[in-house]
């Protein structure tokens, strides 16, 4: 019995250091919540955008997408991955639209039934860039194939994206019609797995070649200082390899995959496709890199 | 589901057939958390073990919350942190360890270490204050009660090794960082998670992460049966 009172003492001292932090918790728990909630989205329909990278790292969709949201009364998610993913998005129906640069697959999407139309949007061009010394000395070789080959023949450092991207995909077809087949495990072919912002930084601490789309290349320009392009030239004007031009496509996803905003979807191509977008889409870099980064390329704007 | 369900069988599949690639990405997982956790205990366990014994350290009412800081450091930080420094530009560039298994030791131990220094010290400091005066009155050397106080907290500090191992064989922002997950050079298996993710081949993805979880189940249940040997839970 004479216990009794101690027991209660600990009993009261474990109330005053566990309780007291415990209920602070729960109510910062429940502050945080309804903090949370407080953003309503109610009124607010919501466009699940599955996209490349390199729409997004070039600043073009958050310059041109308010004007979108505001026209709509909405709001856009943008999931920025590469082209594989943002394809395998729409597959499994997470996202309401798609707008990648892969066009095999884009097509190989529609024809498989997950979309239901692709649409042109807008293009830019590839460049091959290199080390601002050129050791494989192939600055100013018109075609990719060819300066591909010259550096695979000298074995110079080449960083691949190595990440089923878009711009990856077009990089392996490169090395497919100049008839090599890179090793990723050879000393010189560097399969990075990577975005194209961080390749290009590999390339330009390493001196490596590599492939890049140009409106990438053009954003990071200022701290790329080891880098120059080699193939395509300054501008897409001075490009002369058909297989550079890089198109961009837009496909809304199947409504029958279920939990699909198909009406918005619908809109957000009519919206994009249309002429006032597509000038906003050229006039976009102009300003920064005295160049567009994106060429508008729409049906409506090619029969304007 | 389906991906899930797939995921599993694909993971028994990859495991069954151990390609070269595989065993590659999985030996430099190791390799690297390893030869980084090492570091990380070699200069953490006795610089904890001093401060947590040293209860009157001048600045010590300073340096604890800067330690407690450092066990949250955000991994991104620590790589772009070692980025800059073994840049080209960067002050340590001529070791060329940028995009190298060295590059991602450096930056793991980093991350590994203030877990390891502010685990012992608490560590040490859990032991009965009273054991190091009595050692002291009854003769031993500072080195002496050091290495006795720091044997009565051995499962703390096992906690601390277990800890600081589970961080950074789980991390991925500064090895990707620092290291490119270059294909055969310096890709593990948290980067290779995060390519086939962003492939799009999910089950695959997924069945790295578990050949990751089992990776560290299997030397977790090393650290137990040496914490059991001693005498802990």
């Amino acid at each position: 019995m004479a216990e009794r009172p101690c027991v209660m003492m600990v009993c009261h001292y474990a109330e005053r250091t566990l309780m007291r932090p415990l209920i602070l918790m729960v109510v910062f728990v429940a502050m945080l919540t309804s903090a949370c909630s407080g953003d309503d989205t109610s009124e607010y329909e919501v466009l699940r955008l599955a996209t490349t990278t390199s729409t997004n790292d070039s600043g073009l969709l958050d310059t041109i997408l308010p004007g979108f949201e505001a026209a709509f009364k909405s709001r856009v998610d943008v999931v920025a991955v590469g082209t594989g993913q943002a394809i395998e998005l729409g597959k499994a129906g997470d996202a309401d639209v798609i707008l990648v640069h892969s066009r095999a697959r884009e097509d190989a999407f529609v024809a498989d039934g997950h979309g239901t139309a692709r649409y042109d949007v807008m293009y830019n061009d590839f460049v091959a860039v290199g080390p601002v010394g050129d050791p494989a000395a192939i600055a100013g070789t018109p075609l990719a194939s060819d300066a591909f080959t010259t550096v695979a023949a000298v074995e110079l450092t080449f960083a691949s994206r190595g990440d089923d991207s878009g711009t990856h995909s077009k990089e392996l077809s490169i090395w497919e019609s100049a008839g090599i087949v890179p090793d990723p495990n050879s000393a010189w072919y560097k399969s990075l797995g990577q975005g194209m912002g961080a390749t290009l930084n590999y390339s330009n601490e390493v001196g490596a070649y590599t492939l890049t789309d140009r409106g990438t290349f053009l954003s990071q320009n200022e701290s790329l200082t080891e880098l120059q392009v080699m193939v395509g030239g300054a501008s897409i004007d001075e490009n002369v390899d058909p297989v550079l031009l890089n198109p961009y496509g837009v496909i809304p996803v199947n409504p029958d995959k279920g939990n699909i905003n198909s009406e918005l979807a619908d809109q957000f191509v009519v919206w994009i496709t249309s002429l006032e977008t597509q000038e906003k889409i050229g006039d976009y870099g102009v300003d920064t890199f005295d160049q567009p980064l994106f060429y508008p390329d729409s049906e409506a704007w090619r029969s304007r | 589901m389906e991906t899930l369900g797939r995921a599993f069988t694909d993971a028994l599949e990859l495991l069954w057939n151990m390609d070269s690639t595989l065993l590659e990405i999985v030996g430099l997982t190791l390799q690297v958390t390893l030869v980084a956790l090492a570091i990380a205990l070699l200069l953490g366990i006795p610089i904890g073990a001093a401060i947590g014994l040293s209860r009157r350290l001048p600045g010590r009412a300073f340096l604890v919350p800067l330690i407690y800081t450092g066990m949250g450091l955000p991994p991104v930080v620590v790589g772009l942190f070692t980025y800059l420094l073994l840049s080209n530009q960067g002050p340590i560039g001529g070791l060329g360890w940028l995009f190298t298994p060295a590059g991602m030791i450096m930056a793991q131990t980093i991350i590994a270490f203030p877990l390891v220094l502010g685990l012992t010290m608490a560590a040490v400091q859990s032991v009965d204050p009273d054991l190091p005066i009595q050692m002291r009155a009854l003769g031993a050397t500072r080195r002496q009660v050091a290495l006795t106080t720091l044997v009565e907290s051995r499962i703390g500090v096992t906690a601390a090794v277990v800890a600081a191992y589970g961080s950074i064989i789980s991390e991925v922002g500064a090895v990707m960082l620092v290291g490119g997950n270059i294909e055969g050079e310096t890709r593990v298996l948290t980067t290779a998670i995060v390519l086939e993710t962003r492939k799009g081949n999910f089950a695959l993805a997924l069945a790295l992460g578990i050949i990751l979880l089992g990776l560290a189940f299997m030397t977790n249940l090393v650290f137990h049966r040496l914490q059991v040997r001693q005498g802990g839970p």
